[in-house]
């Protein structure tokens, strides 16, 4: 069996709703991204192969007693990047309503500034809130916004691959800084958009940086085969879910779950309720075990607080995987490299007019 | 007490300026170069670091453009990427109106505001044509007058946004366990081109609001600054235009019942320093000519002509023909709204000097404002500042990135001395540095 996949998510100060209660929390650090960078650097110094973020179009819920701010997560990773060297940094990005041209170039350019290490959750905005922030579309059904957001991975590839790798050639005898046969119009058509391309970033490090995303509907699954990386969340029915994306063809799969990983918390403030897996290392351990025989590639840990939890995973957890032997040592590279997935191949190359 | 120089680093791209062929210079996409140009911006103490944006590749009739950069990286990103190794430095990102929607905008500038502690800009460009629609959704947008309908509307929600919390909206309450009073947030606008709602996830961000730059020159882009943007990023860094310029854009500001200095004027200047000013001059020339190649001349002329001139000798006369008006053979770069005037003097010039095509590219399109040595360059750039052509600059090296290391290590001490511009960051806003109000 090969070594699993380890990854964590960032959100607010953790998955839990009181997690920003905590005494060892500074909420504001929330906002300058502090909170967050210290969780990814912690976990990156563990050997954690990478980190998500969660964001939406929309606003988070306006609760009194929750975190109901947020960060941009792409803009969120880009300020983490120069600040880490090894870990993956994989925001969350929306693409119903979002200019599908934006969204290339700004994974890219994420992938460009963190030395191929970047990837994408691409996630929907099916809701009436999402569709309202930006009042030019009325809100679709899941099954449609799904069917959109698959056109826009397969331009996103296309307009990475509309440069050639090595299209920049600086070649001064002729004048020319790029042979422009390496560089590709995409001229991209689906139902409800259309894109000329080229891309206005070159070909990012990675070829293409890593496409992930959560498959939480039936409707998400359908789109699994178009992906690198899917999020499988919740504990049960494991098998069968992974079958289930192995048959649609997707690629890496990460069994997605909520850790909170001592009882009594230190603050007080923290329940179990709704976590996927309340108590210790040494029995979570135990259970990653068991998923990795029901055929998993690895983990993604939703920790219930960043201050308290990700600390516990990366000073117990991740040496007791490694002592199990299910966690390698920390691998070097790009982040498709460590995920043992191939740069992928330039769909233009060779068709030089 | 002299006026205060403001300054900013451009970081060089997909211009003629840019001499990529030199062997100094260093890659256009790679992380560190963009990292060691705002790190030699940052030494200097200047304002702010600034990136151009282009959304779709420049074409000469209907194919790539090639000679010069071509391609970059996205702004806002890269900017974020830069908030974590830089402390105090403005981020400034070029961000067009008319393909971005107005909540997206303000989500992501505040972001940077807020990673970034306050050190975010957003210079506002108003591109509306049907070529770079060509990569957007709705494919060619908006009529021409309606540019800076949309941008006005959009510059006044993203402020909204921005203002959607107030200040003390923000409670952190841990014991009590209120992290924001209810309904912070909350925003709802029906204009021309917009009618949203919702609730924004953002609150105030350190600058109450990110610097807002506006770089048109029309009357209506003059206009849309002088009511609402903190800097204008212009195109007249000669002396007396820039005096002209100052004076018309300035003389608006009333209107808008604002301050004289609410509205900094920095122009994209170069700048050429050796020891002495004979081997600055030469220096100057040099560079000239490496930006000016054959075939760049025949293009930057076609884009003036508005026709075809490949069959013309760069080393050889002007072309007889008569310029076309509103013609497409150069795509994506602001053409000419009147040539035949500007023909007419490069022709005259021409006969006057013996010049060839390109040399009179080079003689005629040079836009070095700033040649000598440091202390001409300093004593020349104060007097600008001083005598109003200009508020401060946006310095636009030609090399990557080691482009602004002899402007930073020789003439911003001569600044200093002078009492003209910081010895250091007095704080760490973008606002701060500029003088402008929270
Ligand atoms: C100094 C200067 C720099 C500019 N930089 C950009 C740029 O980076 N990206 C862009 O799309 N437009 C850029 N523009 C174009 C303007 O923002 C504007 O869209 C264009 O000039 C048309 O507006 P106008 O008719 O008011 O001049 C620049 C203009 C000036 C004067």
């Amino acid at each position: 069996m090969s070594f699993l996949i380890t990854s964590i998510e960032i959100d607010g100060a953790g998955g839990h709703p009181a997690a920003w209660r905590g005494s060892e929390v500074d909420p504001s650090a929330i906002l300058t991204g502090e909170l967050a960078l210290r969780a990814v650097q912690r976990a990156e110094a563990a050997g954690v192969d990478l980190a998500t973020f969660a964001d939406a179009l929309e606003a988070p819920a306006d609760v009194p007693e929750r975190v109901s701010a947020r960060l941009d997560a792409l803009g969120l990773a880009a300020r983490i990047a120069p600040a880490t060297e090894r870990i993956g940094l994989v925001p969350t990005i929306t693409v119903t309503h979002t200019e599908p041209f934006h969204v290339q170039a700004s994974v890219a350019t994420l992938d460009w500034v963190s030395a191929g290490r970047a990837g994408w959750l691409v996630d929907v905005s099916s809701s009436a809130e999402a569709a309202a922030v930006i009042g030019r579309r009325s809100p679709a059904v899941d099954a449609e916004t799904w069917r959109e957001a698959r056109y826009v991975v397969d331009v996103s590839r296309r307009l990475w691959d509309s440069w050639e790798d090595d299209a920049i050639i600086r070649d001064a005898p002729s004048g020319r800084f790029v042979d422009r046969e390496r560089i590709h119009y995409v001229d991209f058509e689906s139902p409800s958009f259309a894109v000329k391309g080229p891309s206005i970033v070159p070909r990012p490090p990675q070829g293409h940086p890593v496409t992930a995303l959560r498959v939480s509907s039936e409707d998400a699954l359908q789109a699994a085969g178009d992906v690198d990386l899917v999020l499988l969340p919740g504990a049960s029915d494991v098998e069968a879910r992974v079958a289930a994306v192995r048959a649609a063809g997707g690629g890496r799969v990460l069994l997605s779950v909520s850790v909170l990983l001592e009882e009594d918390g230190a603050s007080g403030v923290r329940r179990a309720e709704g976590m996927d897996h309340v108590g210790g290392v040494a029995r979570l351990a135990e259970l990653i075990e068991e998923w990795a025989a029901l055929g998993i590639d690895g983990v993604h840990l939703r920790p219930a607080s960043l201050e308290l939890d990700v600390p516990v995973i990366a000073d117990a957890l991740l040496p007791l995987l490694r002592e199990r032997k299910l966690v390698g040592a920390a691998r070097p590279g790009s982040l498709r490299s460590r995920l043992g997935l191939s740069r992928p191949a330039n769909r233009y190359e060779g068709s030089r007019r | 007490m002299s006026k205060q120089i403001h300054l900013a680093a451009h970081f060089p791209g997909v211009n003629n300026t840019t001499v990529w062929s030199d062997p100094e210079s260093r890659s256009q996409i790679d992380f560190a170069s963009f990292r060691n140009l705002a790190e030699t911006a940052e030494r200097g103490t200047f304002d702010f670091f600034f990136l151009a944006e282009g959304l779709r590749l420049r074409e000469v009739k209907g194919r790539i453009h090639d000679l010069d950069v071509v391609g970059r990286p996205e702004s806002l990103t890269v900017l974020s990427a830069l908030a974590a190794v830089t402390t105090h430095l403005g981020l400034a990102a070029t961000v067009n109106s008319t393909f971005n929607e107005p909540y997206e905008l303000a989500k992501r500038l505040a972001t940077l505001d807020h990673v970034s502690g306050g050190r975010a800009a957003w210079n506002v460009v108003t591109s509306w044509d049907a070529f770079t629609g060509e990569n957007f959704r709705r494919g060619g947008y908006l009529d021409k007058a309606d540019r800076y309908v949309r941008a006005e509307e959009s510059l006044r929600i993203v402020r909204s946004l921005w203002d959607a919390w107030r200040d003390d909206d923000l409670v952190l309450d841990q014991a009590a366990g209120v992290f924001a009073r209810e309904g912070a947030g909350a925003f709802a606008d029906d204009g021309d081109h917009f009618t949203i709602r919702g609730r924004f996830g953002l609150p105030r961000s350190p600058q109450g609001h990110p610097v807002v730059i506006q770089a048109g020159d029309s009357d209506q882009g003059r206009d849309f600054a002088a009511a609402g943007a903190d800097v204008i990023f212009s195109r007249h860094g000669a002396f007396e235009a820039g005096q002209t310029f100052y004076k018309d854009v300035k003389s608006r500001l009333p209107r808008h019942g604002r301050a004289e200095d609410s509205l900094k004027i920095m122009p994209a200047v170069t700048v050429v320093v050796a020891d002495t000013d004979a081997e600055a001059l030469d220096k100057a020339h040099h560079i000239r000519e490496q930006q000016v190649s054959g075939p760049t001349a025949i293009v930057l002329a076609e884009l003036l002509w508005g026709r075809d001139l490949s069959s013309y000798d760069p080393d050889g006369p002007l072309p007889a023909d008569d310029p076309v008006v509103g013609s497409s053979v150069t795509q994506g770069r602001v053409g000419y709204n009147d040539p035949a005037p500007i023909v007419a003097e490069w022709r005259a010039q021409a006969a006057a000097n013996g010049w060839s095509l390109r040399q009179t590219v080079i003689n005629q399109q040079n836009r070095q404002t700033f040649v000598g040595s440091p202390t001409t360059v300093a004593e020349a750039m104060n007097h600008h500042v001083q005598e109003n052509a200009a508020d401060g600059f946006v310095l636009v090296p030609h090399l990557t990135p080691g482009g602004l290391d002899d402007f930073v290590d020789r003439v911003v001490p001569l600044l200093r001395e002078r009492g003209v511009f910081r010895t250091e960051y007095e704080s760490t806003t973008l606002r701060d540095h500029l003088g402008l109000r929270r």
